[in-house]
C-alpha cells in the first residue's frame, strides 16, 4: 500500500553537495542530468534555461504591492547591495543572477511591524522567450512582515528570492506558484535567518508544466527558527520538484520542514529533496523534516529524498520522514458506510490531508484561493 | 416497517497467502424493525464479518446467499447506497480521519442520507441537543474524526452518528467492548433512545452479556463456526453467561 517509489540515498554527504556557490555561470558545467542535483529534472523541458546558448527575451511583470510601513526600490543588476545574502548554488541561479534586468528590493525598517502582507506578483505573458528576476526582501532587526509571491500566467522564468532575517525579526514569506500549464520556473528562495529571528516559507505548487523550487536557508546567529512548508498538486505530466536545504552553523537554532503532495494523471511526477546538515559547532539544534505524497491515480511518479547530516553529537532532535502512497481505504470506507459517496469521501479525505497545511498559511485571504484550486484540482 | 433478511450467507476472506477462507458457511437471520437481535459468540467465530459483509466491506467477498433490505438486494448496492437505504453500522474499532472535523463530516453524512443539506442553525442545533445526550464535550465537534478519542469516545460517536442519521436497522459491532460501566450505561441509553422509536430494528453483535442487562434482545443467537448454532430469547443469554460457549463450540466441532 504505502509503496514508497525511487527513495534512493545520495552517496555524497549533505555538506559536500551545496559547497560550489559561484556568481558566473562559467563557474558550473553544463548540466548533462547525471549530476546529483539535476537527476530528477526533465532538462530537455528547461526551454535552455540551463544551456550556455543565448535565450530570446519574454515577457514578466513584475509588481509589488506593499504594505504602507515598507520601502520597495527597483534596483538595477550590478548594485552592491544585490547578492549578499545568497551566492548561487547552480548553473540557472547563477545565469539569472548575471542576466536579470532590475531586482525588486523590500525593505522593512527596524522595528517596524507591516499592517498587512507585501504583496509582489510575478505574471507571465509569453512562455517563449526567457526571464531572470531577483527580489529582495530585508527585514532589520526586530521588523515583522508578511510577504506574498504570487506567480501566474505564462513564462519560462528563472530568479532568485534573497531573504534577510534581522536579529529578532519575523518574516513569513507564501509562495505561490500559480502559473499556466505551459510555465517553466527554476527558483532559489535562500533566507538568511538572524539571531533568534524566525522565518517561515510556504511554497503553494499547483501550476505550471515544470516548477523547480529551491528552499534554502541558513542561520546567522544563534537562536533561530524556521519553518519551510509546501502543497503541491501535480497533474498529469506536470513536474514539481521543492529541493530543501537546511544549513545548521549556528548553536540553539530549530527547523522544520513540512510538505505534502498529491498526485494523479500519466506522467506527473513529484520530486522531494530534504537536505538538512547540522555541522559540528550546531550544538544544540533541533530539527525534523517530513514528506508525505498521496498518490491518487496510477502512472504518476514520486522521488522522495530526506537526507540528514550530523556532524556533532550534541542534538536536540533530529530525524526525518517520508512516505508515499495511496488514499487510505478504512478512511474511505468510513466515509462511505455513512452514505457518503465515493467521490465526496475522496475529496473530504484529501482536504482533510491539506487542510492543516492551508490552516497555517499566515495570509487567511489565501485561505480559501488555496482550498478552491485543490478543490478545482480534484473535480 | 423494514426487513432485513439475510438467507444462507456464505462469505470468504484472502488470507496473507493469496488463499479464500470461508468466514460465513451458511448465515440465516431474518429481523424486522422494532425488534432487537442479540449475535453472541466466541472470538473468531465470524460476528464481525458479518457486520461486515452486510456493509459491504470490500475485504470480504460474498460467495453465496442473499441479504436484503426490504426485498432491495443489499449485496448488489455500493456501501454508501447501502447506508443510504437504512443499514448502519457501528463499528468495533472505527477509522481516525485526519483533518476532517466531527462537525463537517456529520453534516455531509446528513447531507447523503437524507439527500439534501440541512440548515446550518438546525443542524448545529440537532448536533449540541444530541452530543448532550451522550454527554459527548461540545469541542468534539471542532476536533478531528476519531483523532486522538478514547475507546469510550470512539463508540459514542459511533452512537451519536446512529442517532443522527436515524437509519432503518442498525448493526452494532462490539459496542460494548473496552466501556467502563459508566460509559456502557450511556451508550446503552443512546441505543434504547433509538429502538424506542418506532420502524428501527437492531442487530447486537457481542462477545459478552454485559450490556444485555441494559438492552433487553427479543431474541439471541448464538454464532459459532460462521453459522447461528442455537436460537432463543433474552433467556438464552442467561444460559450463555453461566455456561459459556464451550458447548456449542464442541458440538458445532469448529475451532473457537
Amino acid at each position: 500500500m504505502a509503496a514508497l517509489q525511487g527513495a534512493v540515498e545520495t552517496t555524497a554527504p549533505v555538506s559536500r553537495l551545496h559547497e560550489q556557490r559561484s556568481y558566473d555561470p562559467a563557474d558550473f558545467g553544463v548540466p548533462t542530468g547525471r549530476e546529483e542535483e539535476w537527476r530528477f529534472t526533465p532538462l530537455r523541458r528547461l526551454r535552455g534555461l540551463h544551456t550556455d546558448a543565448p535565450l530570446p527575451g519574454g515577457k514578466v511583470t513584475v509588481e509589488c504591492d506593499p504594505a504602507p510601513e515598507v520601502t520597495v526600490e527597483n534596483i538595477e543588476r550590478g548594485n552592491r547591495r544585490l547578492g549578499t545574502a545568497y551566492v548561487p548554488a547552480d548553473r540557472v541561479s547563477a545565469r539569472a543572477f548575471t542576466s536579470f534586468a532590475e531586482a525588486t528590493v523590500v525593505t522593512v525598517p527596524r522595528g517596524v511591524v507591516a499592517s498587512r502582507p507585501t504583496v509582489i506578483s510575478v505574471r507571465g505573458d509569453d512562455p517563449a522567450g526567457a526571464v531572470f528576476g531577483h527580489v529582495v526582501v530585508e527585514l532589520e532587526p526586530l521588523a515583522q512582515a508578511v510577504v506574498v509571491l504570487d506567480h501566474t500566467g505564462s513564462a519560462t522564468y528563472a530568479d532568485n528570492v534573497e531573504l534577510i532575517v534581522g536579529d529578532g525579526a519575523t518574516l513569513a514569506v507564501v509562495s505561490l506558484q500559480d502559473w499556466a500549464s505551459d510555465t517553466v520556473h527554476l527558483s532559489h528562495h535562500h533566507a538568511q535567518v538572524g539571531r533568534d529571528a524566525r522565518f517561515t516559507h510556504t511554497a503553494v505548487t499547483l501550476g505550471g508544466s515544470v516548477v523547480r523550487l529551491a528552499p534554502s536557508v541558513r542561520y546567522a546567529g544563534p537562536g533561530g527558527e524556521a519553518e519551510l512548508r509546501g502543497l503541491y498538486f501535480a497533474d498529469a505530466g506536470q513536474h514539481l520538484e521543492h529541493r530543501l536545504f537546511v544549513d545548521h552553523g549556528e548553536r540553539n537554532c530549530r527547523s522544520r520542514v513540512t510538505y505534502k503532495g498529491a498526485l494523479q494523471g500519466a506522467d506527473a511526477h513529484a520530486v522531494w529533496i530534504g537536505d538538512v546538515v547540522i555541522r559540528a559547532e550546531a550544538t544544540g539544534t533541533d530539527t525534523y523534516e517530513y514528506n508525505r505524497n498521496l498518490v491518487l491515480t496510477d502512472g504518476t511518479r514520486v522521488d522522495s529524498v530526506p537526507n540528514l547530516e550530523i556532524l556533532t553529537g550534541e542534538v536536540v532532535g533530529a530525524g526525518h520522514a517520508s512516505a508515499s502512497g495511496r488514499l487510505e481505504d478504512h478512511h474511505l470506507f468510513y466515509l462511505m458506510a455513512r452514505g457518503i459517496p465515493y467521490d465526496e469521501a475522496r475529496r473530504l479525505v484529501i482536504r482533510g490531508f491539506f487542510g492543516q497545511l492551508i490552516a497555517q498559511i499566515e495570509v487567511p485571504e489565501l485561505h480559501a484561493r488555496i482550498t478552491s484550486a485543490v478543490e478545482a484540482e480534484l473535480a | 416497517m423494514s426487513t432485513l433478511e439475510i438467507r444462507d450467507l456464505h462469505v470468504s476472506v484472502t488470507d496473507p497467502a493469496g488463499e479464500s477462507q470461508e468466514i460465513l458457511r451458511g448465515v440465516d437471520l431474518v429481523m424486522r424493525s422494532g425488534q432487537t437481535h442479540a449475535i453472541m459468540g466466541p472470538n473468531g467465530s465470524g460476528k464481525s464479518t458479518l457486520a461486515y459483509a452486510i456493509a459491504g466491506h470490500p475485504k470480504y467477498q460474498v460467495t453465496k446467499g442473499s441479504v436484503t433490505l426490504d426485498g432491495e438486494d443489499v449485496l448488489a448496492m455500493s456501501v454508501d447506497a447501502r447506508a443510504r437505504a437504512g443499514l448502519f453500522l457501528a463499528m468495533q474499532y472505527p477509522a481516525e480521519v485526519p483533518g476532517v472535523s466531527v462537525s463537517n463530516f456529520l453534516r455531509t453524512a446528513i447531507t447523503a442520507v437524507r439527500g439534501e443539506p440541512p440548515k446550518l442553525r438546525l443542524f448545529l442545533k440537532e448536533m449540541r441537543a444530541a452530543m448532550a445526550d451522550l454527554s459527548i464535550d461540545p469541542v468534539f465537534a471542532e476536533r478531528n474524526v476519531n483523532e486522538g478519542f478514547s475507546g469510550g469516545e470512539k463508540k459514542r460517536h459511533e452512537i451519536l452518528q446512529l442517532q443522527l442519521l436515524n437509519p432503518k436497522i442498525a448493526i452494532l459491532d462490539e459496542t460494548d467492548s473496552g466501556l467502563d460501566i459508566d460509559a456502557l450505561k450511556v451508550v446503552a441509553d443512546g441505543i434504547n433512545r433509538f429502538r424506542a422509536t418506532e420502524g428501527h430494528g437492531v442487530l447486537l453483535i457481542t462477545h459478552y452479556t454485559r450490556i444485555l442487562r441494559y438492552v433487553k434482545p427479543d431474541f439471541v443467537h448464538v454464532f459459532v463456526g460462521g453459522r447461528i448454532v442455537k436460537q432463543g430469547g433474552a433467556e438464552l443469554a442467561e444460559e450463555l453467561e453461566t455456561s459459556g460457549y464451550e458447548e456449542f463450540v464442541k458440538k458445532a466441532g469448529a475451532p473457537a
